[in-house]
């Protein structure tokens, strides 16, 4: 399908030219697809698609290199951190991001996750929690909350024997290596526009050479929660965001002066 | 050129710059660590790239991720670090690109112990990681062929999209000798059109060692053993010591080729007429010449510091119709000559036979011995 | 006069989460339960007048599946 424009009309939105035409095998309603498009409508709006190298990881997002139309390469779960480090320090110049979930990035991947963030790896990271392993079926993540119901914790996460969730952007902003690590919600028009505008701040930190950024985006997985898309939003915005809150928990002075 | 006494951690860091590595990886751990610490103030000397990683583990993606650009890249290891490594390499086969890899290796299993070892040969030579791939695998033994085979091993692993491994152990790491380095190579430009760089002007690529098609994977299998058919025809190299007229032969690689040379030229001394065989390549095996080379044979002796790894591939070469015995040394202990000369006396001395097992004969005359 | 806008909905992408019906703030989104896409669901189809092209269904999609046109004001929508 072609998108038609006369004169006497505007277009308002388009699917972003970062996107590849590809349908993708997300759930519907999954929030995975809001994270990406507004990836790549930043992408867009920086003009940096031929400079960008994504770093694909394990998961629900596996196939995230199908979906963006530019040249990526594929980790192995939890690596996508180290893999990106590889690819940035022969490529300096180039703009280079991983997309990883909770079980990869804050589970198996969280050295590598630790270690980028504190040596100030020059990398943008975009991390989808929802709040479980959506690729295997709804197993509890290190982002399950207390008392979360999944098909590794039936009666609920028991933080007794199970332990406690972890905030991944509060932990990652306490390294002086990070430059700017937000949360930010895909829950409703306005949180997911704040979402896009902290995507723009952090392909900016990289682009100017300020250093490591993440981006924690709490999402929903109304499959594995076994919610409408609907029911899914009110549960994230009842039980996720006083467990997670939004808001900007590092953000260096030299990224503050950054306008857009 | 000038020859310069180097020790082989430092050597084969020296010949990889020279080979035109654009990034190095590593973690520290011993008896390589000074191979990760030449490199730390070499790389950024020359503006080439160079992490310590948080581990092996981040390293050998680190290794990956750099790989996937097109660019020389390398780590080094040893026997614990590399096992940690192992997905990675898995990975790296399964997505098809050149890397390097160093592995000193030590005794084990476990965290075992720093002293030299060739326990590895299995994990190297038939795998490691999980699924179905190869490496290439070079087995220096001495420190001139450290650098050679660093070298080399850059040239193979770009010509068929492999891992390469060069294969040694605490000795040769630590052993320090006259070398002769070569000059310094021009850094890669030009890129193949494999190589993820950003997509500019042309068509995105991607690199990803998932198939979930399983024909897919089938196809990509073929690929990688049709590509290794390749390697066996051209690439197996080994060397061959007073062969000519020998009625037996010892057969080892690395460090204790290295000892058993020391040994067969003291059997030749005493008239006995033996010679050695030195796989370089232990992957792929020598496995033709060995047939070949068997059929004059009266008897071989198999040395190695492992408990006959490579023993087996030796026995699947000659079918195990020439008489065989094993000599080895392991978790860390370094045969000296005049045990592996012993051993070949013993060899000559008898009774020759193609029944039981080579190692069996060796773990009771071990059973005496410690 | 109120701004005036339409959506197209690509239904290639489209898998009927309803995200933009609910977003909507003119209520004139809806699944279209006559009708099912190649992957077997009810696209999200305009349902009744009003829709002003303020884009929020299109913040909402998952998919990149709606693209959104406003009228330039004074100017009558030539419909074919």
């Amino acid at each position: 399908m072609t998108t038609m424009q006369t004169e006497n009309e505007t277009l308002v939105y388009a699917r972003p030219e970062s996107l590849t035409n590809v349908s993708t095998h997300y759930c519907p309603g999954c929030t995975h697809g809001i994270a990406h498009r507004l990836i790549a409508e930043v992408i867009d709006e920086m003009g940096i698609r031929e400079r960008m190298i994504g770093v694909a990881s394990v998961g629900c997002s596996v196939f995230a290199y199908n979906y963006f139309n530019f040249d990526f390469v594929q980790a192995p779960h939890g690596r996508a951190p180290a893999m990106a480090t590889g690819v940035k320090r022969v490529l300096p110049d180039k703009m280079v991001i991983t997309y990883q979930g909770d079980g990869d990035m804050a589970s198996i991947g969280m050295a590598e996750i630790v270690h980028a963030a504190t040596r100030g790896e020059n990398i943008t990271v975009f991390f989808i929690n929802n709040t479980n392993y959506g690729m295997t079926g709804g197993q509890m993540a290190p982002t399950t909350l207390p008392g979360q119901k999944t098909t590794s914790s039936i009666h609920g996460r028991d933080v007794e024997t199970q332990g406690y969730p972890i905030r991944a952007a509060e932990l990652l902003s306490q390294l002086d290596g990070s430059s700017y690590v937000v949360r930010r919600s895909l829950n409703d028009p306005k949180n997911v526009r704040l979402a896009k505008k902290a995507i723009r701040v952090a392909l900016e930190v990289q682009a100017r050479g300020l250093g490591f950024s993440m981006i924690e985006f709490l999402s929903i997985c109304p499959t594995n929660w076994g919610m409408t898309p609907e029911a899914s939003k009110k549960w994230l915005e009842e039980k996720m965001i006083p467990y997670y809150p939004l808001g900007d928990y590092k953000v260096h002075p030299a990224v503050a002066q950054i306008k857009i | 050129m000038a020859r310069e006494f180097m020790k082989g951690n430092e050597a084969i860091a020296e010949a990889a710059v020279r080979a035109g590595v654009a990034a190095y990886f590593g973690y520290p751990i011993t008896p390589q660590t000074e191979l990760l610490e030449y490199m730390s103030h070499r790389m950024p000397e020359l503006g080439r790239a160079f992490v310590q990683a948080e581990s092996e583990l981040a390293t050998i993606n680190m290794v990956y991720g750099a790989a996937c650009t097109g660019q020389r890249v390398m780590s080094s290891s040893s026997s614990p670090g590399v096992s940690l490594m192992m997905e990675g390499v898995s990975y790296i086969a399964g997505t098809e690109i050149p890397v390097v890899l160093v592995d000193v290796m030590r005794g084990g299993p476990g965290l075992g112990n720093i002293a030299p070892a060739q326990g590895d040969y299995n994990q190297i030579v038939h795998g490691g990681g999980h699924g179905d791939y190869h490496n290439i695998v070079l087995a220096p033994s001495n420190v001139q062929e450290a650098v050679d085979f660093t070298v080399l091993a850059f040239d193979l692993a770009e010509k068929y999209r492999s891992v390469t491994v060069v294969l040694l152990d605490g000795m040769l790491g630590q052993m320090m000798e006259p070398c002769e380095l070569p000059p310094m190579k021009p850094m890669k430009t030009e890129f193949e059109d494999w190589a993820v760089n950003g997509a500019k002007g042309r068509e995105r690529r991607f690199l990803t060692s998932i198939n979930l098609d399983p024909a897919a994977q089938e196809v990509t299998n073929f690929r990688l053993l049709n590509r290794w058919q390749q390697v066996e025809a051209n690439e197996i190299r080994y060397k061959k010591y007073f062969m000519e007229d020998a009625r037996f032969a010892v057969v080892a690689y690395g460090s204790s080729g290295r000892i058993s040379l020391s040994a067969v030229r003291a059997a030749r001394a005493e008239g006995i007429p033996v010679g050695l065989i030195r796989p370089i390549t232990v992957s792929p095996f020598p496995t033709a010449a060995i047939r070949e080379a068997s059929k004059d044979l009266q008897g071989m002796l198999v040395v190695e510091m492992s408990s006959g790894q490579m023993l087996e591939d030796v026995l699947a070469a000659t079918r195990h119709n020439v008489p065989t015995e094993f000599f080895g040394r392991i978790g860390g202990m370094v045969p000296y000559p005049d045990e592996v000369l012993e051993e070949i006396r013993g060899l000559v001395k008898g009774p020759l036979t193609t029944e039981g097992h080579p190692r069996e004969r060796w773990l009771k005359r071990m059973a005496e011995r410690i | 006069m109120p701004v005036r806008g339409y959506v197209v909905v690509n239904e290639t992408y489209c898998k009927g989460c309803e995200l933009c019906v609910e977003a909507c703030p003119q209520h004139v989104l809806g699944l279209d339960a006559t009708h099912i896409t190649a992957k077997g669901y009810h696209p999200a189809t305009l349902i009744a007048d009003g829709c002003t092209g303020c884009g929020i269904c299109g913040v909402m999609c998952p998919e990149a599946a709606i693209t959104i046109y406003r009228e330039k004001s004074g100017v009558e929508r030539i419909t074919s």
